[in-house]
Formats: C-alpha cells, sequence, structure tokens
C-alpha cells in the first residue's frame, strides 16, 4: 500500500523531505537529515495471525527539528520509537540514521549506535535504583569505553546542564520526579548523541514539573540538540516544531507547527 | 565493560544484598572448608610419615634385611603363602652379611615381640620386648636419660641386663631409681642398667614400653622360639652408599639360597622408602575418596549459585533493558552477570579456605590427627572457587543476554 508521491497525497510536509525519502532505495541521504525512512514496515507473528503494526512509514527528520509523533494507542507510534530508537529492527524497508544504514545493523552493531546515537528519556525514568545520579549519568560512557576519569568529568558537566550540579551522590530514592526525569535527560545526552528520544517523558509528573521539563526540552532544542517526542498529549505536543500523527501504522499527518495549531484550533 | 569495572560492580551488588549473597555462596564455602580440611589432615599425615615415622621407627639410609615385607600394597594370599615358605633368616647370617658391608656402614640384628614383665614394685604389664646386638642403639638413634648402654662383653655372653623404655621405668619402679633393680621377663630376672629418653607415640602408639636385652641373653628364645631373627638392620652413611651396601647384600642373600638368575629374591629389604610407598599409595587413595564429598558439596553449590542467579536476573530484567538501551551489547550483559556469579563464588571459595584453615588448625591442636595445610589446596579452592561460579553462571548471564530490550523494559 505505498503512497502516491507524485500526487502530494503522501502526507509529507516539504518537497526537501519528500525528495530526500524518494531518493534512489540504497542510497544514503546527504548529512542534513539525521533521519529518513523509506517505507518503513514492522509485522509481528501472533500465534498465527500477522499484526501489521507500521504499514509503510515514510519519514524525514533534519538535524535541530523538534519533532513530536503521536497518535492513539495501536496506531503504532510505540513501534515506530522502537525502531527509530534502534531498539528493533523493520520488517521491511529502510531506516537511515545520520547517514548509516541502521534497518540492516547486527544486535552489537544497533547496541553500538544506541549508545553513540540516541538518547533516550522514558516516562518510568528507567534510572538503576541502586546507583548515583552520577553513576547513572555515566552508564553510556561506560559502555562506550571511555576512561573513568573522563566519564566522572562528563557526567558532572551533564547533570549541570540540567541544574543538577548539588546532586551528584543523591539515588534516584533521594531525588523528586522531576529531577529523576532531569537525571534521565542528562544520561540521554552525555554521550552526545544524534537525537534525543522521549518517550512520553512527562506521564508520570505533575503539571507544574510537566512544564518544568518541557522548558528544559525546549532549551535543549534550542541550543541545537534534534529532539523526538512521542505522546499521545496533544498540549504536550504543542511545544514541539512539527507533529507527525500516525494513524493506522501509517503518517496521517506531517505539518509544521504553524499548520498544526491550525488546524487543531490551539 | 573492562573486567575490573564489572568486578566492582558484582561487588557492590553483592553487598546490597549480603544476606541473600550469604546464602547464594554457602555451598561453595562448605565445599571448599572440608576440601581444605581434609587436604591438611591427609598432607599432615604424609608429612608424619615422613619426617617421624619413616625417620624414627625405619631409620635413614637404612634398610632391614628380612623374610619378607611388613609394609606392603595389594598382598594377595598367594603372595602371603609364598613368604610363609620362605627361608628364615638366622644370626648365623649376621657374619656373611657383615663381611661383604664397608666399614663405613653399621648393622644390627633384631628379635622382637610382646611379652609379660613384672617386678616387684608393680603390677605385672605387656611390654615389647627386644633382644638386639650390634650398634642397634646408635642405628635407631636410642638415647639414654640414666644409666649406660650394654657393654661389649655383655653382648658377647648374653647377660641378663636390659634397658628400658620410660614408661617401663615409671609403672615397673615407681618413685624409685631402676637401676640396678630387677625387672622379670619370662620368669627370668634382667637387672635394669639404662633408661631410655621419652620417644613419644606415633598414633596414639606408645614407643616407650619397651625393653631391650642382648641378643644373646635368654630373652632371645622367647621373642623368636624358633631360632630365627626378625631382621639384620645395615645402616649406611649416604643414600648411594646404602643402594651399594643393598646391592651386596642382595648378591650375597642370592648366592647363598642358591637362587638362579630369573628367580625373584625369597627375602625382603625393607627401606623407609619402600614402607613410604605403601603410604603414598594410601595417601592417594585417602586424597581421592577424602575429596571426593566436598567435591559433591561444590556442585551442589554450583547448582545453588545457578538457580539464585536466575532468579536475579529475573529480577532485574528491567535493569538489562535500561542497560541495552543505553548501548550495552550482548555480551557486555553476559559478562556483567557471569563475573558476578564467579566473583560470588570466589568470595565463597574464599570464606571457606578461611573455615578450613581454622578446622584444621583447630584438628591438629586438639586431636591426634596431624593436619597441615598445604598451599596447593588454597590456589585449588581458590581456581575451583572461580570456574564453579563461572560454570554455573553461564546459563542465567545467556539468558540475561538475550533478553529483548523492549520486553525487558515493560517489566514492573
Amino acid at each position: 500500500m505505498s503512497a502516491d508521491y507524485v500526487t502530494g497525497e503522501h502526507p509529507i510536509s516539504t518537497t526537501a523531505e519528500r525528495e530526500a525519502v524518494v531518493a534512489t532505495a540504497g542510497a544514503a541521504p546527504d548529512s542534513d537529515w539525521v533521519i529518513v525512512t523509506r517505507g518503513l514496515k514492522r509485522e509481528y507473528d501472533m500465534g498465527g495471525e500477522i499484526v501489521r503494526a507500521l504499514r509503510g512509514v515514510d519519514l524525514a527528520i533534519r538535524r535541530n527539528e523538534y519533532v513530536a509523533i503521536m497518535g492513539p494507542s495501536g496506531s503504532g507510534k510505540s513501534t515506530l520509537m522502537n525502531l527509530i530508537g534502534c531498539l528493533d529492527t523493520p520488517t521491511d524497508g529502510e531506516y537511515w540514521l545520520s547517514g548509516q544504514l541502521v534497518s540492516e545493523m547486527s544486535d552489537d552493531q544497533l547496541a553500538r549506535v544506541r549508545n553513540k546515537e540516541i538518547g533516550f528519556v522514558f516516562q518510568t525514568f528507567n534510572l538503576l535504583p541502586r546507583a548515583t545520579a552520577l553513576h547513572n549519568v555515566e552508564l553510556p560512557l561506560v559502555y562506550a569505553g571511555v576512561s573513568a576519569a573522563e566519564r566522572r568529568e562528563r557526567a558532572m558537566e551533564s547533570l549541570e546542564r540540567v541544574q543538577l550540579g548539588d546532586r551528584f551522590h543523591h539515588k534516584p530514592n533521594e531525588l523528586s520526579g522531576g529531577q529523576r526525569q532531569r537525571v534521565a535527560i542528562a544520561r540521554a545526552l552525555v554521550n552526545r548523541p544524534s537525537i534525543l528520544l522521549a518517550d512520553e517523558p512527562t506521564g508520570n509528573l505533575d503539571s507544574t514539573t510537566s512544564e518544568e521539563i518541557m522548558r528544559v526540552f525546549e532549551e535543549l532544542a534550542t541550543a541545537g540538540q534534534t529532539v523526538i517526542m512521542v505522546t499521545h498529549e496533544a498540549d504536550i505536543a504543542a511545544h514541539a516544531k512539527r507533529v507527525v500523527v500516525l494513524r493506522d501504522g501509517l503518517i496521517a499527518s506531517d505539518d509544521r507547527r504553524s499548520a498544526f495549531k491550525a488546524q487543531s484550533g490551539l | 565493560m573492562p573486567i575490573l569495572e564489572a568486578v566492582r560492580l558484582a561487588l557492590s551488588t553483592i553487598r546490597a544484598q549480603k544476606l541473600k549473597s550469604s546464602f547464594t555462596l554457602l555451598g561453595v564455602t562448605i565445599g571448599v572448608m572440608f576440601l581444605i580440611a581434609v587436604v591438611s589432615i591427609v598432607e599432615g599425615m604424609s608429612r608424619y610419615m615422613e619426617e617421624d615415622f619413616a625417620g624414627r621407627l625405619l631409620g635413614v639410609n637404612t634398610f632391614t634385611l628380612k623374610r619378607f615385607p611388613w609394609f606392603e600394597n595389594n598382598v594377595t594370599e598367594e603372595m602371603w603363602k609364598e613368604w610363609q615358605r620362605r627361608p628364615r633368616i638366622y644370626y648365623s647370617d649376621l657374619q656373611s652379611v657383615a663381611s661383604v658391608l664397608p666399614a663405613t656402614t653399621r648393622y644390627a640384628v633384631e628379635s622382637q615381640d610382646n611379652e609379660r614383665a613384672s617386678s616387684a614394685y608393680a603390677r605385672s604389664r605387656q611390654v615389647e620386648a627386644h633382644a638386639v646386638d650390634g650398634e642397634y642403639f646408635t642405628i635407631k638413634n636410642y638415647e639414654l636419660t640414666s644409666g649406660r648402654l650394654f657393654t661389649q662383653r655383655e653382648l658377647e655372653m648374653g647377660t641378663p641386663v636390659m634397658v628400658v623404655g620410660s614408661e617401663v621405668a615409671t609403672h615397673f619402679f615407681p618413685n624409685l631409681d631402676p637401676l640396678g633393680r630387677e625387672l622379670r621377663v619370662g620368669g627370668i630376672p634382667y637387672a635394669v642398667v639404662g633408661v631410655m629418653k621419652k620417644q613419644g607415640s606415633l598414633f596414639g602408639l606408645s614407643l616407650d614400653k619397651i625393653v631391650l636385652a642382648p641378643y644373646h641373653s635368654p630373652l632371645h628364645r622367647l621373642t623368636n622360639p624358633r631360632g630365627d631373627i626378625d631382621g639384620i638392620i645395615v645402616q649406611a652413611p649416604t643414600a648411594m652408599a646404602m643402594d651399594d651396601a643393598m646391592e651386596s647384600v642382595r648378591e650375597l642373600m642370592r648366592g647363598k639360597r642358591k637362587l638362579r638368575p630369573g628367580q625373584p629374591d625369597n627375602f625382603a629389604m625393607e627401606t623407609s622408602a619402600s614402607a613410604l610407598s605403601f603410604f603414598e599409595k594410601l595417601k592417594g587413595m585417602l586424597l581421592v575418596i577424602g575429596t571426593a564429598l566436598p567435591a559433591i558439596g561444590l556442585v551442589v553449590g554450583g547448582m545453588v549459585i545457578m538457580n539464585i542467579m536466575l532468579v536475579a536476573v529475573a529480577e532485574r530484567t528491567r535493569e538489562i533493558g535500561i542497560r541495552k538501551s543505553l548501548g550495552a551489547r550482548r555480551r557486555d550483559i553476559l559478562a556483567q552477570f557471569l563475573i558476578e556469579a564467579a566473583t560470588l563464588s570466589t568470595l565463597g571459595a574464599l570464606i571457606g579456605i578461611g573455615l578450613g584453615v581454622a578446622v584444621a588448625e583447630l584438628l591438629d591442636a586438639l586431636t591426634p590427627l596431624p593436619a597441615r595445610v598445604a598451599p596447593w589446596s588454597v590456589v585449588m579452592a581458590t581456581l575451583l572457587g572461580t570456574v564453579v561460579g563461572i560454570v554455573s553462571g553461564v546459563y542465567p548471564a545467556r539468558r540475561a543476554s538475550r533478553l529483548d530490550p523492549i520486553a525487558a523494559l515493560r517489566q514492573e
């Protein structure tokens, strides 16, 4: 079920994006694009029945973009997030991350990509409960083989960047929800990843803390970090400059903020 | 993740769950403890054999010409029967033996048996009676605390004089000076001329219940009624000299008994080495049996570790998912859990070694069993600990490394 690019029915916003996607299969997109997917599909065999979670997704995201991916449950947004985050491999299609064809990579290669290119921020924080904030942030550097001294320095820098310079040796249970999420963000950024991938980052936070955390993301985006936020809440998505809406395993809309705002009446 | 990191991580994980970790390594600890204790006992006995037993009882660079050996492995019915048919050794053989020995060697004659002795001052009792000749006391290194040894004349004449062991002196002559007094053995009175220095005991058997008299005295008729002797003891100054002496005596005896080249010896020449080899074999057997049980304990300990690690992997599925999402490869997760199991097991082994050493020291101090901790057993136990940990940890670690990160992250 491929979309018709010529007639423009495929919901890619700009011509440039369309070109990046439509380019000859197998050719790497140029360096401007941090994420390009072509006909991305993910199917599961659930005891005989085939579930088509993603049915051919074309996406092109530039460096420094702040994109929200929205959709109801069952839309395939979690599947897309797992694929973008290299936690999973597609059944069909191509996924180019910073010029590397990730969709053909082995387990070990994907692990390396996750380590170097992707910074995860989860709804449930996912910090190691028995480790200090500092050690949690150091973890990606441990797997990158960085020396102990350099690790410590970079982790401290990262924590200072999210205003937690005075909480290095606290354990997660000694921190508030907002602080924990900030530790998670510091951890996600410590290896200078290509993309910051956040999955409902404010889902477990109250409204004040949510705003606080969204401000952090905005600051990071302004500073030049590519941010991809997966959410089902429209007001969270509204913080992003571009919103991609998924429905039934396909992209239903892909609009810049002004257009999105106009559509949803915000 | 480099090994040192992983070990540190393992140690902090173990420390965080002290009670659980203690139970996990219990099997390994107990297995190793018994291993060390058993090996210490066997080594202690072995050392005792070599230093005390062989040295004392049989003498250094010494061999004894006997009818048949006293320390022999796997004696069959046939062998025993053949031994019984062998010709005896007689006092008269001493002449010929002495004639082929160089001047630097010492020789003595021995004839012994347990006999009843009595004195005017105490109840009668069994003693180990030895009828001896030659340089017996020198070869056996027997020292006296009072009195004197037999004179040459007494030896030649067979005068009924006696040297007694320290326990014999105290039992038969309580609070008295035994010198000059009478001790009756086999109805015949012997005058005590010397008292021996306390020798101690061998495996709980006292060496001080002996009495010695010149061979030609009436004692030899009691100890060897048939007129033969138990053996001729020969001591050489060096091991090589002893080998030479043995060869000379063997040649002599074979000639005397008209043995053809193909025929085996119909006499025995027992050295401390031959007695020792008997004990070496025994030691080998004891080691095998004694370490089999602790080894089983170690296997059980390993299975405990494997099971606890499986539980740990299940409990820490989310943690594994987090690590994988941050870039941990399969081998990083594998290494983490494998090293955790190995560290746990090695720790258990080290504790077991400490306990085993303590048990060995206690046994040595409080029981007649000699125990000496052998360094090789400590090294082996440590290595075993690590190996058991690695082997037990493989399956859980592989399970952990193969977890799907997405599913793992969903765990509570």
